[in-house]
């Protein structure tokens, strides 16, 4: 009997003879590696939420790629300009999802193959979530391929020549549709003088050309005999336009000739100056203008450009409340952080389009919750903003912006006097009815450019 | 609504005749006496919703109104639909083009007599011709004359019609023709009347004679235009000329002194803006061309002292070297100037010079060409005349003898520089008249004045005349057949094809020259 008991007062602490592993033996075990299991992931998700936690009060990167030197820096410094002011003005209302707004500025110096670089450096190595960037079509076009290869998303502010329906663009500035074709059908009208002669004049690069080929068809659809309608090129900083003029003057004569110019840069002042200096008045062949604005007349002697047209869809006249606040706050931006002329700084229409492109992502990345590219795509369609102009609205599937049409008088203080208005706002369309009737924008529930059947 | 006042019998008959009247051919007077209407009458059913009736009310108005009577119209077009609103803009611009014939400054009464021309309103050709006659001015007169011939190209009457043809033809006026051709085609379609053809046969006789003086005027205003454009080029390239010429420098920062010329101006201008009163102001242009002169020279001074002065003798760096230059001053023109750079021109530069019909020459631009001559002129005296000049022809032919013969050398390749840039800041002080001042304006030019510099031959300073003679020239010649760009292609094609054949340009050094 002793034996047997002997046997029973074993401890399980001992490890048995046989070598199994007793039962305490394992209790312990599987204790102590719960307990090394359950610290560590503990530790883990510690630190996950102490990443997590930084990293969600960690700021959004905007990038702003506008040129700051070089011959567009004139036009685009006042861009850079109002995107950072828009920044500021929504940092200061706590920013984007609780996260504050950093802005990372490049400079791609008007050089069209920088600003392929730049904005891949935007999008790769500052890794930014949206961008607000380019003037010229030949910048947007550098880009293009950027921004389509690494999904990156860019807000252009500046009216182009459509033909162009890209994933990963908004369009914030007007299509054709919205300032060239509203142009000429008001000086068609008998309201804004019933012009039937239509000299069409442009810097040689894309934006005249096309938009020059969708007015002629437009002319030509509307019953203007060809020899009614002239059209000319002149190169980049062309200086001498003494033939041009003459040869204007010859077109006007007997009255009822228009001029329509999308003469770019620095080659307007000379245009002007001869136009006026051969006699001929704005009563004679008005010239109705799409590249000039508020910010370029600051820098031209306005006498002989009193009296000509221009078609926007914003101005810095424009009579409401919101666009007074705005006017003076980008005044005073501008005085504050000691920006060349300070007070005197002007705003025109693609300074609007920036400055509500800013405020529509912000509203798309709030209705999205994310600042993911995609998500934040689908919650731009259809967002409406009060923007300094008025209410504009981004449209429901061709990434380009509701706009009102407005032509416009230039006046001796380099302000325009609103002569004509469209109702409501006019809807984009990037492909035109007149030149491609067959094409549609549409990235619901097509795949971008599309047939129309 | 029709309100019918005191007159309503009177005014029942205007309607009857209204209604007879074709209300599209409105344009012309009213058959019946119109005065049946009073002023305030006719004021009042302005803004009927009868399109006739507001019709007879505008003859009234035009009748019996003068331009005080704007003011009125105003009210009544601000509280007026869309259709009133049109029809009565034309009658507060006749009442004040009518007024505006008798205005005292001349600019005025031309521009009042063209848009009556234009405005369809046979009442309007009493008011001109009443002006005409008192018109001291010969081309106010002639516009006068014109628009009279214009309005009576519609009237009812053969005669005055046939009258109105012939006197535009003597006219040569280039406003008449598109009317004319309207009458060429009505008399040439198959159901054309004896009078319409009558009418067609005139007026195709008259517009040969018109576009026959048109293709001489256009002839002669081409070759202004060469001159004018020559001159502009003469101008830019004559300092370049002096300083790669003479001294062998090429200087790439040539149009950045031009840039600074034309900013002197501007700050010359801002000058008498904010410290002079407004009627000294057009003469801020007289003082700005020391201004320019100097800053430029200055700069230029400064330029050779730091830069050039160690790059003798080595083309290549000295380019290298003023284009980095070049670089730094535009930036810095941006970054201090920026956009607020608008240069008024002065007054008695503005507008221009009708010398016969077709050709009009802006002031501008004859004042450029005669720069340009006074400029080459003072060059000839300053090189072949004086004894600075001497001396720089000596540096330049052979450096070290000059220095043996004790020639200051440093000082005198100081002084051309200087002299050089002072050009350029001339330079720049016309182009603001013809251009925009901006900081990219240098590179507007530096390629076309290097280009009349080589053409020309470098060295001689003959040799850039004529080459911005024949470059000016030859652009305004192609430009009206193949347009701005191919005519610019055009030049610069055959520029090329030039040097291959004579590299040294048109005027070369004879010889060999003492320092290569």
């Amino acid at each position: 009997m002793e034996k047997m008991n002997e046997q029973s007062s074993i401890t399980p602490t001992e490890s048995s003879p046989d070598g199994c592993p007793s039962r305490r033996d394992f209790l312990v075990q599987s204790a102590r590696v719960t307990a090394g299991v359950g610290i560590a992931a503990m530790l883990g998700s510690l630190g996950q939420w102490a990443l997590s936690y930084a990293a969600d009060k960690e700021p959004i990167k905007v990038g702003v790629l506008h040129s700051l030197s070089g011959t567009m820096a004139i036009s685009e410094v006042s861009l850079r300009d109002v995107v950072l002011m828009a920044v500021e003005e929504i940092n200061a209302k706590g920013g984007v999802l609780g996260r504050q707004v950093k802005p990372v500025v490049v400079d791609p110096a008007s050089n069209w193959d920088l600003f392929a670089e730049k904005a891949k450096q935007l999008l790769l190595q500052d890794k930014v979530a949206v961008v607000f960037g380019c003037w010229t079509s030949v910048s947007r076009k550098s880009v293009l391929p950027v921004f389509e290869k690494n999904n990156g998303l860019l807000f252009y502010p500046v009216q182009y020549e459509g033909e162009e329906c890209s994933r990963n663009v908004f369009y914030t500035g007007a299509a054709v549709n919205q300032q060239a074709v509203p142009a000429v059908e008001y000086l068609m009208s008998k309201e804004g003088g019933g012009y039937k002669k239509f000299y069409l004049l442009g810097t040689d690069y894309v934006y005249p050309r096309t938009t020059n080929k969708i007015l002629r068809a437009m002319l030509l659809a509307k019953k203007v005999p060809e020899a009614n309608i002239m059209e000319e090129y002149t190169p980049f900083h062309h200086q001498d336009y003494q033939t041009i003029v003459g040869k204007i003057k010859k077109f006007a004569a007997g009255g009822g000739a228009a001029v329509i110019s999308t003469i770019n840069g620095d080659s307007n002042v000379p245009f002007y100056k001869e136009f006026a200096n051969q006699g001929l008045r704005a009563e004679d062949a008005p010239i109705m203008a799409f590249s000039v604005a508020e910010d370029e007349l600051r820098g031209m002697d306005t006498t002989t450009l009193v009296g000509h047209l221009a078609a926007w869809n914003y101005y810095q006249s424009v009579d409401t409340p919101q666009n007074k606040q705005f006017v003076s706050n980008f005044k005073a931006y501008c005085k504050k952080n000691g920006l060349p002329d300070g007070e005197k700084r002007v705003t025109d229409d693609p300074i609007e389009a920036a400055y509500f492109g800013v405020h529509v992502w912000k509203q798309a990345v709030e209705k999205a919750g994310a600042i993911e590219v995609d998500q934040v795509r689908k919650a731009v369609y259809g967002q409406k903003f009060l923007a300094p102009g008025g209410e504009i609205m981004m449209d429901t599937g061709n990434q380009h912006t509701h706009k009102p049409v407005l032509i416009g008088e230039i006046l001796k203080d380099g302000q325009f006097k609103v002569v004509s208005r469209s109702k409501g706002l006019v809807k984009p369309e990037p492909w035109s009815e007149y030149t491609n009737p067959d094409k549609g924008c549409d990235w619901i529930s097509h795949q971008g450019t599309y047939q129309k059947k | 609504m029709i309100r019918l006042g005191r007159s309503s019998p009177l005014c029942a008959a205007l309607l009857l005749l209204c209604f007879v009247h074709d209300p599209a051919a409105a344009n012309e007077p009213l058959l019946s006496s119109p005065s049946g209407l009073s002023l305030d009458q006719a004021l009042a059913q302005l803004t009927s919703d009868d399109e006739a009736v507001r019709e007879a009310a505008i003859h009234a108005v035009i009748e019996q109104g003068d331009v005080g009577l704007i003011p009125r119209l105003d009210e009544i077009r601000a509280n007026a639909d869309r259709s009133v609103r049109q029809a009565i803009k034309p009658v507060m611009d006749l009442l004040k083009n009518r007024a505006n014939l008798e205005s005292p400054d001349q600019d005025v009464r031309r521009s009042a007599a063209t848009d009556l021309g234009l405005s369809r309103r046979e009442v309007a050709i009493p008011w001109l011709e009443r002006a005409a006659n008192q018109e001291t001015r010969k081309w106010v007169r002639y516009t006068m004359e014109e628009s009279a011939a214009l309005l009576r190209l519609a009237a009812d009457d053969q005669g005055t019609k046939l009258a109105a043809i012939d006197k535009l033809a003597a006219l040569s006026s280039q406003n008449a023709v598109p009317g004319l051709k309207e009458l060429v085609d009505a008399g040439r379609s198959a159901d054309a009347t004896k009078p319409q053809q009558e009418l067609s046969l005139a007026a195709a006789s008259a517009i040969e004679r018109i576009e026959t003086w048109a293709a001489w005027s256009n002839a002669i205003e081409t070759i202004f235009r060469g001159i004018s454009l020559s001159s502009i080029l003469l101008i830019m390239s004559v300092g370049l000329a002096i300083v790669f010429g003479l001294m062998g420098v090429i200087n790439m920062a040539h149009g950045e002194l031009m840039m600074v010329g034309a900013y002197g101006t501007f700050l010359t201008q801002e000058f008498f803006k904010a410290f002079l009163s407004p009627g000294l102001f057009d003469y801020y242009f007289i003082l700005a061309m020391p201004v320019a002169f100097f800053l430029a020279a200055a700069c230029g001074l400064l330029l050779e002292a730091t830069v050039i002065r160690f790059l003798y003798g080595r083309p290549l760096e000295t380019m290298l070297a003023t284009w980095g230059v070049s670089l730094i001053l535009m930036q810095a023109a941006r970054v201090y100037f920026g956009d607020l750079t608008a240069v008024v021109a002065p007054a008695w530069l503005s507008g221009g010079q009708q010398v016969m019909v077709g050709v009009f020459l802006p002031n501008n631009r004859l004042f450029v060409i005669a720069l340009s001559v006074i400029c080459v002129m003072i060059i000839y005296a300053v090189l072949f005349r004086s004894a600075l000049g001497l001396r720089v022809r000596a540096v330049t032919q052979n450096r070290n003898m000059s220095a043996c013969l004790g020639i200051p050398t440093r000082k005198v390749d100081a002084y051309t520089f200087a002299f050089g840039s002072g050009l350029a800041g001339i330079a720049g002080w016309a182009l603001t008249l013809i251009g925009n001042v901006e900081p990219g304006l240098g590179q507007n030019y530096i390629v076309d004045s290097f280009m009349v510099v080589v053409t020309g031959g470098v060295g001689k300073l003959a040799g850039t005349i004529v080459a911005a003679l024949g470059i000016g020239g030859l652009n305004k010649l192609l430009e009206p057949g193949l347009g701005a760009v191919y005519a610019k292609v055009c030049i610069l094609v055959l520029v090329i094809l030039f040097l291959q054949w004579r590299p040294s340009g048109l005027f070369a050094v004879k010889g060999r020259h003492a320092d290569s």
